[in-house]
């Protein structure tokens, strides 16, 4: 298998010994690459995701879609995000002004940072912690922050409803995402990304957890879904109640970065459920077919990771066009009456199975 | 490195941000208008300021939040050093996370998970 160090390698010798550089300069060349790298993975991965949600939904609901902007309305996401930042930023009179422009960092430092801490391919990963899934847990956390601040700053009726349902849903679906990632750290016997991708390269955790696993997976699902403020769970921007909930007073590229992390935050949950639970970027193994496991080493591992990912993502916009929206109170009943208490019982059949097999 | 890296992370999301509201700032038109200013409400003057005292209803969902959040925090270092307590430390956790569901069970009595 293709392994992406022999390039970062390369480029490290290539700047140290071909050009002669100090361990300073080479070190700040490599790290201003890797910042437009992610800068760049982040913006495409964004743009794809918004035309394929729009093409999805259509299809769900019997329409075309996008098809006037370039073949099959391929360029449609770009003329969105020009015309996006075409738009006037309109300053509000009565908003706290300080706090309303800081809402939107803290949204994208808490989806980039948990962003640049996926396994993308063998040897593509920048933010390896030994602490990797606490690591993503605190910082995707970063976002409600923000959520909280848009809608308190505004000075809006709307918005402020709107955060505070948010703050009310992201605060009680992450124990229930926190748990079931707990159930697979339980059997990697680590935190750390890299070690859970190659602890399933004999076969990954879904399949060999058996059905506390495929629990666990069912319940990240939901719980990431949540998370994200899409489909039945999206109270926080309910249109028809809320206009557009927490980020009603936002326009132009300001209401674009939320838009973004939003949509980058659907892919991340996606991305940390493949990795945890469907193997990274390791390939399909099953255990005594040599030749089965060869062919599939053949396969980049990019295409894999990516590949799972799309397979989460298509799970999670089919749920989000299918069914309809909850109430408040059954929100947050079916989490802590529910989502939770299996989620707990969950975790211990885990920890005995671990213990005892 | 990886403390590196997560700073290398966090200044790109912050260059994003600055760099796209500044591109935003200098190629949109801009204009000013009493009316602009305005909250969005539903079209006539919008009544009274929106900071005031809100009824939480989801105040109680906060504290268990919290209870709960501190326990994940106690089962993670148990979850990455399983192998190592083996069955003492499964039993310790099991009476912990029974003694954490008594406490649910006392707020769900006490109606703490219903909506009013």
């Amino acid at each position: 298998m293709f392994d992406f160090s022999v390039v970062t390698t390369w480029i490290d010798e290539l700047l140290r010994v071909t050009l002669g550089l100090n361990n300073f300069w080479t070190l700040f060349i490599e790290f201003i690459l890797i910042g437009v790298v992610l800068l760049a993975v982040y913006a495409i991965i964004a743009l794809i995701l918004i035309y394929v949600e729009r093409k999805i939904c259509a299809f769900f609901q019997c329409r075309i879609g996008p098809n006037r902007v370039g073949k099959w309305g391929l360029i449609q996401p770009i003329a969105d995000m020009i015309k996006i930042l075409l738009k006037e930023i309109i300053t509000l009179k009565n908003n706290d002004k300080f706090l309303f422009y800081l809402a939107p960092f803290f949204v994208i430092v808490g989806s980039i940072l948990t962003f640049a801490a996926l396994p993308f391919g063998l040897g593509l990963h920048a933010v390896d912690f030994n602490v990797g899934i606490v690591y993503i847990l605190a910082v995707s956390s970063l976002g409600i922050i923000g959520i909280l601040l848009a809608g308190w700053s505004s000075n809006n009726k709307y918005t402020l409803i709107g955060a505070m349902r948010s703050g009310s849903q992201l605060v009680s679906y992450e124990l229930s995402a926190a748990l079931s990632l707990m159930t697979i750290v339980v059997m990697a016997g680590s935190m750390q990304i890299s070690t859970i991708v190659e602890e399933q390269s004999d076969m990954w955790f879904i399949f060999k957890g058996n059905i506390p696993a495929i629990v666990a997976f069912v319940i990240y699902m939901i719980a990431g879904h949540a998370e994200t403020n899409r489909g039945p769970f999206d109270l926080p921007e309910a249109e028809s109640e809320l206009t557009a909930g927490y980020h009603t007073e936002y326009s132009g590229i300001s209401f674009g970065l939320f838009y973004v992390a939003e949509y980058l935050n659907l892919f991340i949950t996606s991305a940390i459920a493949a990795t945890v639970f469907l193997g990274g970027w390791m390939p399909l193994h099953i255990p005594g077919l040599d030749g089965f496991n060869a062919v599939m080493d053949y396969i980049p591992s990019v295409i894999w990771f990516f590949g799972k990912a799309a397979f989460c993502v298509f799970l999670q916009m089919w749920v989000r066009w299918t069914f309809p929206r909850l109430r408040i109170d059954q929100l947050l009943k079916f989490e802590w009456k529910i989502l939770m208490p299996i989620a707990l019982v969950n975790l211990l059949v885990m920890a005995v199975c671990v213990v005892v097999f | 490195m990886n403390e590196a890296l997560f700073l290398v992370a966090l200044i790109t999301a912050i260059v994003m941000v600055v760099g796209a509201l500044v591109i935003a700032l200098l190629i949109s038109p801009s204009t000013t208008n009493s009316q602009k200013g305005e909250p969005y409400e539903c079209g006539i003057p919008t009544r009274g300021n929106s900071w005031l005292p809100f009824k939480v209803g989801y105040y109680l969902f906060a504290i268990l939040f919290l209870m709960f959040d501190v326990e994940a925090v106690f089962l993670f270092p148990w979850a990455v050093a399983l192998e190592a307590v083996g069955v003492q430390g499964l039993v310790t956790v099991i009476i912990f996370i029974f003694i954490l569901g008594l406490g649910l069970a006392y707020a769900w009595k006490k109606g703490a998970l219903e909506w009013k």
